[in-house]
């Protein structure tokens, strides 16, 4: 037993942590081709059925007075492109809640595949890649639903997948982090009712955060969901607002912070 | 393949701390190429985080330690791609088929699937597993996964092979069968460090071994010459009625080299056990039972690290 594969550089490089991510996301896929169906229909479902009972049916006991506050848009209008980010956020949560613990601790997935020449940071990598790949399939799906309903003004809400995927991403990161810390799944019932919930009715999906208290407003404008709603619904609504840049910025920043705390919360847990 | 002089992992006062807690406290050993490496000791001993060390996925605290002439500081995944490493607990990918397992462990190692689909096929054959490839891994019985999980550490061919507690668990057809396959992996040059607390394991498959207790080396060598040392070659071991220990007082001196008093017998260490029996014989004292045996690694492990429960 003498000629070894795939030994690697001893430098970390770039190229060594994509290709470990790359495995990582191949393993996924792997057990996701079992299951997409299921999971695809669902992606399908969910605007359907927010968009026929609170975007037809609630929309219709709204004055008409209501287009001034929601930008001269129908409520159909303002409420599709806000459910497509916060659904994001909703699945990216979740996928970093027992998903990831199941891996640290009750199947001890990472401490076989860390066995290998995989390290941390590819671990983290592939795993924000494969939530990636998700939020791609569903707001491609969301979008074409979207569509059906004659929400999109132009092509530029092709931009709305790269922007919903930032803004599950921007979610997944700080949860993984989360996560590493735990030693029982009790904290995530807990993060669902207290955060991601509340940010889900808050954060301008339903309606503008302008209409809350000014406190409120700015508790709002702090969480990454806002400024992902913002681009979400700029770009199907080809009404980008003027601070696109900012929204854009805070997420990508945040994203960057959130996933280095991840990596340092995992290596501690993973690597004693 | 005999074991050879070459040593392939060497280990001078390996250290880990959690916090302040010692595991392995300064311990120095080597492991030769070729041969089987044996960790003995109770629970807590410091056998797993020695082992850990040696497979870089836990950080050495202090000390040299060099594996496969390579720094686990600084060179972890190049000396992980010549490993097998067979965890205390399996850790299977249960959402998984048994051969999909094989196939995406072989890919965390960048080996192709076109080079590892015929040795999976091989490694199942000679894990016994051919059967059950497509099968999930849950509804595998404890031995088929322990047999899964050590294929799963040969998919990269690897040079040294750590296997943790391999047996533990298994009933004993499960026990021989993994026994034959790691003499035969021996056989074949492969490296084998293990860590166990069943002597008839060490004794089994270990050229060498050492015996660590409280964080320590408290002995080395092959099994005979542990067994020497620390113990005679036999063991007289009696049985005396309940009613007449207390007047036995003394009468045992000298018939043995060591005499050990347990609740339910007395263990005669002598290097002739029927001579020793003979003697019981001619004081008279009153035995219900007498047995001769020879004396076992189980022994020098029980003198070693004491009879007290760890737990």
């Amino acid at each position: 037993m003498a000629v070894i594969a795939g030994s690697r550089p001893s430098v970390p490089s770039l190229a060594a942590a994509l290709g470990g991510a790359a495995r990582i996301l191949q393993r996924n896929l792997l057990v996701y081709r079992r299951t997409w169906r299921g999971s695809l229909f669902g992606s399908f479902l969910t605007p359907l059925l927010y968009l026929s009972a609170m975007g037809i049916g609630l929309a219709t006991l709204m004055a008409n007075g209501a287009r001034g506050a929601l930008g001269g848009f129908s409520y159909v209008d303002f409420l599709g492109p806000g459910i497509l980010a916060s659904s994001c956020m909703q699945s990216a949560s979740f996928e970093s809640t027992y998903p990831i613990m199941g891996k640290i601790m009750w199947r001890k997935n990472y401490e076989a595949i860390l066995a290998t020449p995989i390290q941390v940071h590819h671990l983290l990598l592939g795993e924000l890649s494969w939530i990636g790949f998700r939020m791609t399939t569903m707001s491609s799906v969301f979008l074409v639903v979207l569509t059906l309903f004659g929400i999109p003004r132009s092509p530029l809400a092709l931009l709305a997948i790269p922007f919903a995927v930032l803004t599950g991403l921007a979610f997944a990161a700080p949860i993984i982090a989360f996560s590493a810390t735990r030693t029982n799944d009790s904290g995530f019932a807990a993060l669902f009712r207290f955060v991601i919930n509340p940010l889900f009715l808050f954060s301008g999906t339903f309606f503008p955060v302008s209409q809350l208290p000014d406190a409120v407003e700015w508790v709002a404008a702090a969480t990454p969901l806002y400024h992902g709603v913002a681009l979400v619904r700029g770009a199907v609504l080809d009404a980008m607002p003027a601070t696109w840049p900012l929204h854009l910025a805070y997420l990508l920043v945040f994203l960057a912070a959130t996933a280095y705390v991840a990596y340092r919360l995992l290596y501690r847990r993973l690597v004693k | 393949m005999p074991p050879t002089d070459e040593v392939l992992v060497h280990a001078r006062g390996l250290t880990k701390r959690f916090g302040e807690f010692t595991a392995v406290n300064a311990v120095d050993f080597d492991v030769r190429t070729a041969e089987a490496f044996g960790f003995l000791g109770p629970n807590g001993a410091g056998k797993t985080s020695t082992m850990k060390m040696i497979a870089c996925s836990s950080p050495v605290t202090d000390g040299d330690l060099s594996v496969i002439g390579m720094d686990p500081r600084r060179q972890a995944a190049q000396i992980k791609a010549r490993l097998g490493v067979v965890p205390q607990t399996d850790n299977l990918d249960a959402e998984l088929s048994v051969i999909e397992n094989l196939l995406m462990y072989a890919r965390y190692f960048d080996i192709p699937t076109s080079v590892s689909r015929p040795r999976a096929a091989e490694l199942l054959e000679f894990m016994q597993l051919t059967e059950r490839a497509n099968d999930q891994v849950e509804p595998l019985s404890g031995g088929m996964k322990r047999r899964l999980t050590i294929a799963r550490a040969l998919i990269n061919e690897p040079e040294l092979i750590i296997l943790d507690e391999p047996t533990t668990g298994l009933d004993p057809q499960a026990r021989h069968l993994l026994w034959e396959r790691l003499y035969r992996l021996k056989q074949r040059g492969a490296t084998l460090i293990i860590t166990t607390h069943y002597m008839d394991e060490a004794e089994q498959l270990c050229d060498r071994l050492v015996v660590m207790d409280k964080a320590l080396i408290v002995a080395a060598g092959t099994p005979r010459e542990l067994i020497e040392q620390y113990s005679t070659r036999e063991v007289l071991e009696l049985r005396i009625p309940d009613g007449a220990r207390e007047s036995l007082d003394g009468r045992l001196d000298g018939l043995a080299e060591r005499v050990e008093e347990l609740p339910d017998r007395y263990l005669l260490y002598a290097d002739d056990g029927e001579h020793a029996l003979e003697a019981v014989h001619a004081r008279e004292i009153p035995i219900e039972s007498a047995l001769v045996r020879r004396a076992t690694l189980e022994d020098v492990f029980l003198r070693l690290t004491g009879r007290s429960l760890v737990e």
